[in-house]
């Protein structure tokens, strides 16, 4: 069971900034990438990685680390800052994302960078891929936990329910997917584009245990973690309602905001607002 | 004798009676022997166990055999999986589903992944039969062949099935196997070679003038043309490419030094499989006029096995004729 005090909690939210700031600074270096889901993962990505997964930065083949595979792979940028936060490798070289002979590939690449559990980007095939690790960890009689972010959008796969299906017959425990419910995807809102809704009613009638959350709330995530850990007989599902855009007031709720990221000048009010705390506090810097 | 003596082929090999199986079945057994050998092969089916061959391994080891439904696409990326968590998956299907359907998920989750998957693709070639165009894999061979991290290997009978489905095993990353339904003859030897990489001749006459570059069942075609083509003083070469990726460059160029021409025999389409691949290497290493026994650029269709290889000019009598088509040009 893990325990988040409030310090712990205000040390995770305080992260969650830093690292919704550097997605900023990366992007706007990168010139291209995604915004919008990137930062408003971040607070999940925070507790994630600082106080959920069981990992070791300094030995990310450790084998009996928790497995995190990223669905989604677009929103790699939170995972590269955060990995970069979580001392995977130095921070500088964030400034390298989408740009020729990076390790940090414009969509996640295994075989590139040491931490990154898989290879993804396109749609719908990480939720398979967490299974094969989970079933190679049932094999192997191994107690680490396999964990699986996925996108709202890419509930539009097919692969995805094949996937949700095996993981229901297999009654796979060790397997927690979260997703990002923020609602958007790149032609618009997810009920215009292709409607997913009752997408709880759809996971319990396909035997997972389902969990809805405020994804930006991280004593919940790490309620919702506990729980899942607690149900022996079911996948979870822990679908985490969240914000696109998450911090930057321009970017929030906003389609738009999907696939491109901020121009300079964007930029510079985005990480005020971030370091600020949309205007609650006064910044130093200018 | 223009057997190879080094090749042990079947003394049997151009008669009636020679013993037939399909490459199927040598799957089964590689397979099951593979699971004996090393606890850490796995395999997967999407609902065609006993058709894929996969049976045995699933009766044999439960625990280490998942059945994923009529869902290639997960059962391939559920590999990828396994492939980067110390697993050897074998993922089982028709070759026109997977890697027909998972194209995609394979070329991103285990071949760009480097995960350590072997995919079995049955029921691959036009000799499939009654169930038509829509079962009969034609393009598999091209498709997998052109991506990064995958090798590609077309046994030619259920013997050579069986070892390269253990081989495959120690191979690190990605393989691509390619089966037939049809039985077909058995005329390789537990003697024969079989390395991964290796081109092997098998049959040459005296000073030949045409190498003929066959993989999969279609070679036992090859070398009855071969031997009757012998008998009316027409000289060839005959290789058992199996290997179409990586393809043994040196053994190939060794033997095409030799003739005027080269013709290449595959069940498969004439783009991009094994044909392609000669052409590319003679292409850029040594120009020779060539010929290409296979699919024309066109789908198949219902019928038996000999009535369609007959129609789309995959039988002996089509290979003798561009063997003397391209000796002529």
């Amino acid at each position: 069971m893990l325990r988040l005090n409030s310090s712990k909690e205000a040390e995770l939210y305080a992260k969650a900034n830093q690292i919704r700031q550097d997605i900023i600074n990366t992007l706007v270096e990168a010139g291209s990438g995604h915004s919008a889901g990137p930062l408003g993962m971040a607070d999940i990505f925070a507790a994630l990685y600082f106080h959920v997964l069981n990992h070791d930065p300094g030995n990310p083949n450790w084998e009996d680390r928790d497995r995190l595979l990223v669905s989604n792979g677009h929103i790699c940028p939170v995972q590269y800052v955060t990995m970069a936060h979580a001392g995977y490798f130095p921070k500088e070289e964030l400034l390298t994302l989408r740009k020729l002979d990076s390790r940090l590939q414009g969509h996640p690449h295994r075989t590139s960078l040491a931490g990154l559990e898989t290879t993804s980007g396109p749609l719908g095939s990480g939720l398979s891929q967490a299974i094969g690790v989970a079933l190679a960890g049932e094999l192997d009689e191994k107690r680490f936990w396999t964990y699986c972010i996925c996108s709202d959008g890419e509930q539009n796969e097919g692969n995805f329910w094949e996937a949700v299906m095996f993981a229901g017959k297999r009654k796979m425990r060790r397997l927690t997917a979260i997703m990002d419910r923020n609602n958007i995807q790149i032609d618009g809102h997810t009920e215009d584009i292709m409607p997913l809704e009752p997408l709880r009613a759809k996971y319990e009638a396909f035997n997972w245990h389902v969990l809805e959350i405020d994804g930006h709330n991280i004593e919940a995530f790490v309620d919702a973690i506990n729980e899942s850990k607690a149900i022996y007989e079911k996948p979870t599902m822990i679908i985490a309602h969240t914000i696109p855009g998450k911090g930057v007031s321009f970017m929030e709720g906003d389609y738009q905001w999907h696939g491109k990221p901020p121009k300079p000048d964007e930029a510079k009010i985005a990480l005020k607002e971030l370091r600020t705390l949309e205007g609650r506090i006064v910044s130093e810097h200018e | 004798m223009a057997i190879q003596k080094n090749a042990y082929i079947s003394a049997k090999v151009f008669d009636e009676d020679v013993e037939q199986q399909p490459t199927r079945n040598g799957y089964g057994e590689g397979l099951l022997e593979a699971g004996e050998k090393y606890e850490n092969v796995v395999a997967l089916c999407a609902d065609l166990t006993e058709s894929t061959r996969t049976e045995a391994f699933a009766k044999k080891f439960p625990e280490r055999f998942f059945e994923v439904g009529v869902a290639e696409q997960n059962m391939n990326t559920i590999a990828a999986g396994l492939g980067i968590s110390g697993k050897i998956p074998f993922v089982a299907s028709y070759a026109t589903f997977s890697p027909g359907r998972a194209v995609e998920q394979i070329r991103t989750t285990i071949a760009y992944n480097d995960s350590n998957v072997k995919i079995a693709g049955h029921h691959a070639g036009i000799s499939v039969g009654p169930d038509g165009a829509t079962h009969q894999a034609l393009e598999d061979v091209a498709i997998m062949r052109a991506m990064p991290n995958m090798r590609v290997i077309v046994p030619a009978d259920a013997e050579e099935a069986r070892k390269a489905t253990l081989e495959a095993v120690k191979i690190k990353g990605p393989v691509y196997l390619r089966f037939a339904r049809e039985k077909t003859p058995v005329f390789t030897t537990k003697k024969t070679p079989f390395r991964f990489g290796r081109a092997e001749i098998f049959f040459k006459a005296a000073k030949p003038k045409v190498a003929i570059i066959a993989a999969g069942p279609i070679l036992h075609n090859a070398l009855i043309a071969a031997n009757e083509l012998k008998k009316e003083k027409i000289n060839t070469v005959v290789i058992n490419c199996h290997t179409v990726k990586p393809l043994d460059e040196k053994t190939i160029l060794k033997v095409v030094k030799e003739v005027d021409a080269v013709v290449t025999v595959e069940e498969h389409q004439v783009l991009g499989g094994l044909g392609g691949a000669i052409a590319e290497l003679l292409a850029k290493e040594m120009p020779k006029k060539m010929g290409f026994i296979g699919m024309q650029d066109c789908f198949g269709e219902s019928g038996s096995p000999e009535e369609l290889i007959k129609k789309y000019g995959m039988d002996t009598v089509a290979i003798k004729k561009k063997v003397k088509e391209v000796l002529k040009s």
